[in-house]
């Protein structure tokens, strides 16, 4: 479901870099993420992906350029309430191991004094949502299953209805059977929600079974972005080919 | 409220003057004393006299050594004890230069210090040899033995090393003796009683000069100082309390040397409690009755107990309010984390006595300057688990924390410090169950607890009293244990008790 009106872009990146002790993880990379889409970020290990995440939701700040949300800036005063706003998965879940599935789902919205009946309500709604088994909500994240995990840490990052999701690599833990499940209901989970989407992945047709828009960077740099479709048709460099074949390759020897 | 002020400041007015009245009638004193049978055995006679005299008064028994009791004189926390002249001109006085009685005198005078004149006996080294021995051989003197070069000497090992000891002796005398030994106290002691010695130093006023039935050489050339007993007592007692100052001086010259050893070897080989002894010569010299009360073991190990505890929990309490605040802002900056570190963690070098006696300037004796040493001596632990366990935490879980929204304050209270708490409360359980030992040494500066019985055990050689002190010290250790046990049911998620690791 590409976006049907050209509301203002959810996300603007403008010239942004950040650099580790001199190392560029990310370098002068610009796009826009248009409401209501969902865009997806690949590209080869270490090339900024999940760097370029951590900008989105302000967990780093740019050495250079400007990350936009909606049509203002994120800064030191704005972030803790655009976040909010947002909301973000990371790779391992990232689960606090002291509270339950239930409480680890509900501690933003309880500390900020959402009623009982309200915060059941909604933990029921959002575990219908994802399929997650009522009787796992009173367990500890030791106690999960790393599907159940992943589907908690998505249940988190849905509790206050965000704009916006950002979620990095959510399932890249899993075993493949589970995995093919999961990718399904996640798109049905987003085209239900109609959320915009910014996914983290290093998997070709992950991204083309997600991706309204493809980001695809290498060593820090935006290489090309535009649907699936742009980047076999018309590569902006020989690098997109390359990229392209050698995940189908892979493919091909795994299933081979 | 403002129905009748003239009535209200009347009343104020009698109620000052009646408490200035029951404090003039009632003078609380406190007398001190070294942890040594003879000085303890004073501090009571003093204590006595001060009663006797219509003062409350208080004995804080065998304080750690001659700067801990010098110290709390000055400050006022205690107001007499007993002091020897050599001591004073040698270690308190050593700047001024005083050494005649005279000028000891004026040079305490000067600090607010009365000295009273000499109590009779002078406890300085002596040579000792056995009664029927030295009649035989017909020595009365240090000098007589010239004449005898092939005497077997026997000297404790301290006296041997010391350069006022043997090696002064000996050239102060011209001694001519070729077999001198070191040896253990007790083995001198021994070795005279069955002739393999002849002569042993000791002091003047030593309980076992009677028991071996020793003769105490004369020092005719005068080698060694005398450390003559004066009672020292504070010059402000002579308005507050002048007839408590008057009692003291009823002792001047009324404690010859012979009485001072039969005292001495009553508490010391009979085991007669000092405070008997004391009444029993206050008794007989001065016709003096005072009240010799003698608690229970049950008693003495309640009151340790409660002394002990109160000085482990105070010290915990405090040592917890800044150590953990002081962990979490290590932990955020790393050169605030590496001062907070190396700061306590030198505290945790400085020898545990020393702190304890630096302490006292500041505060004084009894239980503050024990909690203050104990305060510091538990922030190394507590402040290092408390870094480590918030350090540890992985980063995942922090961006979590943050990127959901929550403020850094909400972040500490709902993700940081539940994780750490393991940690943390390893590190509250090693310092409390630290605290417990530690606190022992507390009885050095009067605050009593399990170290009082350790330290009198130790005294006077009796090891059922150090058991008294070391075996519920060691129960209170292993309950500590226990209560952090169940503690950490309460304080720890069940999350993380699951999997004890948090990374
Ligand atoms: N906190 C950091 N300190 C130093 N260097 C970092 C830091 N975070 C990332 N980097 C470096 O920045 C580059 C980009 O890292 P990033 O994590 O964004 O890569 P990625 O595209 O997410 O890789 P992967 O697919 O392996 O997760 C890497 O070279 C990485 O080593
Ligand atoms: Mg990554």
């Amino acid at each position: 479901m590409p976006p049907t009106d050209e509301l203002s872009p959810a996300f603007e990146m403008r010239d942004v870099s950040k650099t580790f002790d001199g190392v560029a993880a990310v370098a002068g990379v610009s796009f826009n993420v248009a409401a209501g889409s969902t865009t997806v970020l690949i590209g080869p290990s270490g090339c900024g992906k999940s760097t370029l995440l951590r900008l989105m939701v302000g967990l780093l700040t740019p050495d250079r350029g400007e990350v936009r949300f909606g049509d203002a800036p994120i800064t030191a005063a704005n972030v803790t309430a655009l976040r909010h706003r947002m909301g973000y998965v990371i790779q391992d879940g990232g689960l606090f191991p002291h509270l339950t599935a239930r409480r680890n789902v509900s501690l933003m919205a309880s500390h900020l004094g959402w009623s009982a009946d309200r915060v059941t309500a909604r933990t029921e709604e959002l575990s219908a949502l994802t399929q997650f088994p009522a009787d796992g909500l009173d367990r500890f994240p030791t106690q999960l299953s790393g599907g159940q995990r992943q589907r908690v840490s998505l249940m988190r990052a849905l509790m206050l209805d965000p704009d916006v999701l950002l979620m990095d690599e959510p399932l890249g833990a899993l075993d493949p059977m589970i995995r093919a499940d999961l990718q399904q209901e996640l798109r049905d989970i987003f085209r239900t929600l109609g959320k915009t989407v910014v996914m983290v992945t290093h998997d070709l047709r992950e991204a083309r079974y997600f991706g309204d828009a493809i980001v695809l960077l290498r060593d820090g740099r935006l290489v090309q972005e535009g649907p699936f479709g742009s980047l076999v048709d018309e590569p902006a460099e020989a690098f997109v080919g390359d990229f392209v074949r050698a995940q189908q390759m892979a493919r091909e020897g795994a299933d081979a | 409220m403002k129905g009748s002020p003239r009535f209200a400041v009347l009343a104020l007015a009698l109620l000052l003057s009646l408490g200035a009245a029951t404090a003039l009638a009632q003078t609380a004193i406190t007398t001190g004393s070294k942890a040594f049978t003879e000085n303890v055995i004073l501090g009571e006679l003093l204590a006595r006299l001060a009663a006797d005299a219509g003062a409350v008064a208080e004995h804080k028994t065998q304080l750690g050594g001659t700067r801990i009791l010098w110290n709390a004189l000055q400050r006022g926390d205690i107001d007499a004890y007993v002091e020897y002249t050599g001591t004073l001109s040698q270690e308190i006085l050593a700047d001024s230069g005083a050494t005649t009685e005279d000028e000891i005198r004026a040079a305490l005078a000067a600090q607010g210090i009365v000295m009273t004149r000499p109590l009779g006996f002078n406890n300085t080294y002596a040579l000792g040899m056995r009664e029927d021995v030295a009649a035989e051989h017909g020595i009365t003197a240090i000098s007589d033995l010239r004449d005898h070069p092939d005497l077997d000497l026997g000297f404790t090992n301290e006296f041997m090393d010391r350069g006022d000891g043997w090696p002064a002796l000996r050239d102060h005398y011209a001694l001519p003796h070729k077999r001198v030994r070191g040896l253990d106290h007790d083995l001198a002691y021994r070795g005279i009683e069955q002739g393999a010695i002849a002569v042993t130093d000791l002091y003047s006023t030593d309980a076992e000069i009677r028991y071996y039935e020793l003769r105490v050489l004369r020092d005719d050339l005068s080698l060694f100082p005398p450390y003559e007993a004066v009672v020292v007592y504070r010059s402000d007692l002579e308005h507050r309390a002048p007839e408590v100052a008057t009692a003291f001086r009823r002792l001047e010259g009324r404690v010859p040397e012979a009485e001072m050893i039969g005292m001495n070897a009553r508490a010391r080989l009979a085991r007669i409690p000092e405070g008997r002894v004391a009444a029993d010569f206050l008794a007989t010299t001065f016709q003096v009755d005072s009240v010799v009360v003698v608690d229970t073991w049950l008693q003495r190990l309640g009151r340790n107990t409660s002394a002990h505890l109160l000085l482990v929990l105070v010290a915990l309490a405090a040592g917890i309010a800044i150590a953990v605040p002081t962990g979490i802002i290590a932990s955020r900056h790393e050169v605030a984390g590496q001062i907070a570190l190396g700061l306590t963690g030198i505290l945790q070098t400085v020898p545990a006595l020393a702190l304890l006696v630096l302490m006292i300037p500041l505060v004084g004796i009894n239980a503050p300057p024990a909690i203050l040493a104990l305060f510091l001596y538990s922030l190394l632990p507590m402040v290092r688990n408390t870094c480590d366990g918030i350090r540890s935490i992985p980063a995942s879980t922090w961006e979590s924390a943050t990127a959901l929204g929550l403020s850094s304050g909400a972040r500490l209270r709902l993700v940081e410090l539940p994780l750490a708490m393991p940690s943390i409360l390893a590190g509250v359980k090693i310092a409390a169950v630290q605290l417990v030992g530690f606190a022992t040494l507390g009885a050095f500066v009067g605050a009593g607890g399990y170290g009082q019985p350790i330290l009198t055990g130790i005294r006077l050689d009796d090891f059922g009293l150090i058991l008294e002190g070391a075996l519920p010290a060691a129960g209170l250790a292993l309950v500590t244990q226990g209560v952090f046990e169940l503690g950490e049911r309460g304080l720890v998620s069940k999350g993380l008790r699951l999997r004890p690791e948090t990374g």
